[in-house]
């Protein structure tokens, strides 16, 4: 059970893909202009992930080695395509403020990790877990993201009006520049309290994809 | 002809992938450590990008919307890239080996890089005409290079620098990524 729970928490913080392990950076810093956008981002990505992680898990034994990436990108943009009818038809507002980074969920490395790193080596009952627990890692991190973007950058928060900093927001955290910036800071103090030394490098070799992509060394 | 000069100056400086619509962020951050492989890398990005437009665009006009499957272009494009991105390396090592050697390792990582998809996408999106597409994608692939060159500048100058224990690695990477951006932003409005 224990072990199990662990599945559960790993993503959260230990092992939290945006912040610790340095995947989904693209999401994480266009659409976080707003909290609530980022929550919207976060469900619907973990909505994909679960699904791709419980399918790839299911089907692992019966793909041949050499064709499982292309196996594992048509199932996860399966479940895109889902996800985008889904949002299209009940929650226009926020499928428009996703916009093309909806349809980008599908390269969206955090899940093609997770489906060639754990899902394809382990059980469904573990691997909806692993999804569970990297979703809502995911969700944190772009829920704190948009927090600090839109109380700065538009004095106000999930929509509410903050008294003194409506008046002269900071517009540069709403722009791409504030992006870059608040991740940045974000980074260095979940590493600070996580104890950890913050990553030293992103780099393809390093990077735990680094199979999936077909990376075959290091550069030159 | 001046639209599409219109077209690829503002996918290029304006609507910069990487510094203003976040794409490709993994491969900006990944290969700008030294100049050499950010050319490499750059190169690469232009030449997919311009051939995926090149395959995508008709795919999606001549097949995918005569018969109401618009639905199904995420899913096309995404295949549509990876198996060609297979073929052009395939293609390129048996007939130009130099080019091969150049572009070789970058272009793998070219299948998970969201700015193609992206730029595809964006290309549908904007209801572009097939030579507006294409100037959008080279002029897209351009601003990838121009953004990776002068960040790999930027960060082998901070190489040197003394940087404070906590932000060290890639926290200090981001916020110099952010005053580039910045930079970028005096573009806006140009056109």
């Amino acid at each position: 059970m224990s072990s199990n729970l662990k599945e559960l928490t790993k993503g959260i913080i230990k092992e939290n893909p945006t912040l610790v392990t340095l995947l989904g950076m693209c999401p994480t810093l266009a659409v976080t202009t707003m909290a609530a956008n980022g929550i919207g981002m976060g469900l619907a990505t973990t909505f994909v992930l679960l699904g791709s992680n419980i399918v790839i898990s299911l089907i692992k034994n019966i793909v041949p080695k050499s064709v499982r990436l292309p196996v594992y990108i048509v199932v996860i943009t399966g479940f895109v395509t889902i996800i985008d009818f889904l949002l299209k038809a009940y929650i226009p507002g926020l499928h428009s403020a996703l916009g093309i980074f909806l349809p980008l969920i599908a390269v969206n490395c955090i899940i093609l990790g997770r489906a060639e790193v754990f899902a394809s080596k382990n059980s469904v009952g573990k691997s909806i877990l692993d999804a569970i627990g990297m979703g809502i890692g995911f969700t944190l991190a772009l829920f704190t993201m948009g927090t600090i973007r839109e109380i700065f950058g538009a004095g106000a928060w999930m929509g509410m009006k903050i008294p003194v900093l409506s008046v002269n927001p900071m517009l540069i955290f709403i722009m791409p520049a504030g992006g870059f910036f608040v991740l940045g800071c974000v980074i260095a103090v979940v590493n600070k309290l996580a104890k950890k030394k913050p990553p030293k490098e992103i780099s393809c070799a390093n990077c735990p994809n680094a199979e999936a992509c077909g990376v075959k060394g290091d550069n030159e | 002809m001046k639209e599409i000069f219109v077209i690829i100056l503002s996918a290029m400086l304006i609507d910069n992938f990487v510094l203003s619509k976040f794409m490709g962020i993994c491969s900006f951050l990944g290969v700008s450590k030294k100049i050499n492989s950010a050319v490499g890398m750059g190169a690469a990005v232009v030449f997919v990008m311009v051939c995926a437009t090149l395959v995508t665009f008709p795919v999606y006009t001549l097949l995918l919307e005569p018969n109401g499957l618009e639905y199904l272009r995420t899913l096309a494009f995404i295949l549509i890239i990876a198996l060609f991105v297979q073929l052009v390396e395939i293609v390129l090592k048996k007939i130009v080996p130099p080019l091969y050697k150049a572009l070789g390792v970058y272009l793998p990582l070219i299948t998970t890089n969201c700015a193609i998809l992206g730029v595809t996408l964006i290309n549908i999106d904007k209801e572009l005409s097939f030579g507006g597409a294409v100037a959008n994608a080279f002029g897209g692939g351009l601003g990838f290079t121009l953004a990776l060159l002068l960040f790999s500048g930027v960060r082998s100058r901070m190489e040197t620098c003394n940087v404070p224990e906590t932000f060290k690695g890639v926290p200090i990477t981001l916020i110099a990524a952010s005053i580039v951006s910045l930079s970028f932003m005096g573009f806006a409005g140009m056109l």
